[in-house]
């Protein structure tokens, strides 16, 4: 205990007064260095480690994408959307919940991995990676929901701007295509800002392996050597693309919500749509991260020195503050639109309050605004792996609650009472599983197959952080890698 | 000039003017209308329309172009009719919202017959044009009903023969699963009105045809023509004081307008 506390005692002699600021600057990663081949090391046993556990869970996810997707999507195909639940109000179910709810998901890795970056946030260093990939599965999972609802989705080529003899060409007014355009220009910088960054750490990898393994990082690592000349142009394109991806980012989600917000339905047509969707993107993005990291720890071999409480601490301190700016959005849509008085969305907000899906609504007022706002004030529960875990968990039930209630619910409510009726799902359920199995299964493999870890991330950022001593004192110190 | 407008083009919204009053319309009495539902079984012939079977019309998935709404106030058996029946099918909007959501083109806006389209073979199925309808009155082939089995009767020897194919429209195509379709006014007949005047050399006439709807309905609530033409039957009964557009607070441009007695 006095040999640790001494770091950030100083003058301070009594134990009293400064109980909470006790702690040791070795339990933090940049101070806790590991010689640069060890832990190398490490990360290459993470990704060889791999028990019974670990095959009998691939197993039933791939069972369950087999099933679930491949099989009950092509049986869609072949039969019609008759076997979704989809109808007259309906006429979007649960296949455009899971776009938006997956392309929320997805913004986490940007936010972390770009923004924070940009900002130079010292905690983001071992799970930019992590998030980054959450990123690009999450809007596999997407594009997969926004196929899946097309009546003849072998026609989707029709969407692209493909010459043809007739003439024919995408229109350019609907909000589908500016979707299109925004989540396929997402998903091809995303991708290319994902690999960027994993190049030293695939030559690491390739440089450490022997058979398919280095033939497999031999090709990814596109014959990075590491030179100084590989280096700047390497953080040169990180830099442009930290940059360039965060407007996409931001814009991606604000089209999103143009699907619904530009049209003339009451509770879609609302101007705040925008960044509402785009904290929603962040709440339950950053709480899938909470999961993710989670599971990484808890699952895989050496995480717990990668992955620590001041991790989760952080990562805490950053829902904590979304679930504030997600709250002022969220009441300034509702309650905007319930003091405009007009007669549709009177209706709809009634129905939301009272009608058969009402728990939801509460259920969304509890998991998105009560749990984490009264929650994640607490150091404690912050830095405790599990419980922050939970509440991420938490916030994407509540957040999944509340797309639903958007899609399929608000839906029910239109300007002609007759034909109000309620949405249930079908083989929808089956279809859903399937895509958030096909993620999980994607995090399975390139937790084997790519260094999850920034190694030399992490190696720089210990390298540039060092402790320097100052009278009797150690004081912590970071400096500029250039 | 105001016919010309193409809706279709960049910027057409400003340039909707409110003079773009249309070329066909409707007037629909609703303290005529009696609710028999003879216009949506005449819909239905004169259309292709699909019998969809008990389970999926009871789920909201009838396939009709036009429908009749009614409105009641109270529980049964305490039911007062309020409001009675208002016939609801597509408006043929002026400045249609179904239109510029479509990602490919599959609903344009006809500038000759001043229509709401709808192109069978080009729609993909996105059904976003149903959801930005306000009036409802748009339906989707959810499957192929009309080679279901219960769209047919099962003969002894259990296969099915489809005795409904036999009435089929040869001028209306039957359309597939996977795609919206929705009321056209039965530009067919407008089609064959128009090819007959101009090979006799002259406009088409105001009532020289009409809709199915309005051919089949018995108490001449429906009447459809040139609303174009300030001295057609349709025109004078939509100036009437009893005539309204329905939720013409969204400026949609409705073409057909409801009467009744407020």
């Amino acid at each position: 205990m006095t040999a640790t506390s001494k770091y950030f005692s100083g003058a301070k002699k009594s134990h009293e007064t400064h109980h909470d600021e006790e702690h040791d600057p070795r339990e933090l990663l940049m101070f806790d260095p590991k010689p640069r081949g060890e832990m190398n090391q490490m990360v290459m046993e993470s990704m060889l480690t791999t028990s019974w556990k670990f095959w009998v869970v691939l197993g039933i996810l791939a069972f369950l994408v087999a099933t679930c997707l491949v099989y009950a999507w092509g049986y869609m195909i072949a039969e019609g959307l008759w076997v979704a639940g989809v109808m007259r109000p309906s006429y979007w179910g649960i296949f455009l919940v899971n776009t938006v709810f997956w392309i929320g998901i997805s913004h986490a890795g940007t936010f972390i991995s770009a923004i924070l970056r940009v900002f130079k946030a010292e905690f983001r260093r071992p799970f930019t990676r992590a998030a980054e990939l959450m990123t690009t599965f999450g809007l596999i999972q997407a594009g997969f929901s926004i196929f899946m609802h097309l009546g003849r989705v072998w026609l989707t080529y029709w969407m692209f701007p493909v010459p043809n003899a007739r003439q024919l060409w995408p229109n350019f007014h609907s909000p589908l295509m500016w979707d299109l355009l925004a989540i396929s220009t997402y998903v091809l910088g995303s991708t290319m800002y994902l690999f960027l960054p994993l190049i030293p750490d695939l030559a690491m990898a390739r440089d450490r392996s022997t058979g398919w393994r280095k033939t497999w990082f031999k090709i990814l690592a596109l014959g990075f050597r590491g030179t100084e000349g590989e280096w700047r142009h390497l953080t040169t394109a990180m830099n442009i693309f930290a940059f360039a991806i965060i407007p996409v980012m931001f814009s991606v989600h604000t089209i999103v919500s143009w699907d619904f917000a530009m049209a003339m339905r009451p509770g879609w047509s609302s101007t705040v749509f925008g960044p509402y969707f785009v904290l929603g993107a962040l709440h339950s993005g950053m709480g899938a991260v909470a999961v993710v990291l989670f599971i990484m720890r808890y699952t895989m071999k050496h995480m717990d020195y990668f992955i620590r409480k001041e991790h989760f601490d952080a990562l805490g301190k950053l829902m904590l503050i979304v679930t504030f700016a997600y709250t002022y959005f969220f009441f300034n849509d509702y309650i905007v639109q319930w003091y405009g008085g007009d007669r549709w969305t009177d209706d709809l907000l009634h129905w939301l309050e009272e009608g058969p899906m009402a728990w939801m609504f509460y259920q969304l007022l509890l998991f998105n605004l009560a749990i984490p706002a009264l929650t994640l004030w607490n150091k404690k529960i912050r830095q405790t792996p599990w419980l922050l875990a939970l509440i991420g968990l938490l916030i994407n039930v509540g957040m999944y609650w509340e797309r639903y209630l958007i899609v399929p619910v608000m839906l029910t409510i239109n300007r002609m009472p007759f034909t109000w009726k309620l949405y249930s799902p079908r083989i929808e359920i089956f279809l859903t599983i399937g895509t958030f199995s096909l993620f999980l299964l994607f995090y399975l493999a390139a937790s084997r197959l790519i260094p999850l870890i920034p190694v030399w991330e992490v190696q720089e950022g210990q390298m540039t952080h060092s402790l320097r001593k100052v009278g009797k004192t150690h004081v912590p110190t970071i400096s500029e890698f250039e | 000039m105001s016919m010309t407008i193409d809706l279709n083009r960049v910027g057409a919204k400003g340039a909707i003017a409110e003079e773009a009053e249309g070329k066909w319309g409707m007037t629909i009495d609703r303290d005529l209308c009696t609710g028999c539902q003879a216009c949506v079984a005449a819909c239905a012939m004169e259309n292709n329309l699909s019998f969809v079977g008990e389970e999926d019309a009871a789920y909201g998935r009838t396939q009709h172009w036009i429908r009749i709404e009614r409105f009641w106030e109270g529980e049964y058996p305490e039911v007062k009719v309020d409001g009675g029946f208002q016939p609801m099918l597509c408006q043929q909007c002026g400045h249609a919202p179904c239109e510029p959501v479509c990602p490919v083109f599959a609903t344009p806006h006809s500038n000759a017959e001043q229509l709401n389209l709808q192109v069978y073979n080009r729609c993909i199925g996105t059904r976003y044009c149903a959801n930005n309808c306000p009036y409802q009155v748009r339906s989707f082939n959810w499957r192929d009903y009309h080679i279901e089995p219960f769209h047919g009767n099962q003969q002894a020897d259990g296969s099915i023969v489809f005795p409904l194919h036999n009435q089929f429209n040869p001028d209306v195509t039957v359309r597939r699963r996977g795609v919206m379709e929705k009321c056209t006014f039965c530009i067919q007949r407008i089609h064959k009105a128009q090819d007959k005047a101009k090979s006799e050399g002259r406009e088409v006439e105001d009532g020289e045809f009409t809709t199915a709807c309005a051919q089949a309905c018995p108490a001449n609530a429906i009447t459809f023509g040139r609303i174009d033409h300030p001295e057609s039957l349709v025109s004078q009964l939509a100036a009437q004081e009893r005539g309204l557009k329905h939720l013409e607070e969204l400026n949609t441009l409705p073409r057909i307008t409801y009467l009744k007695e407020s």
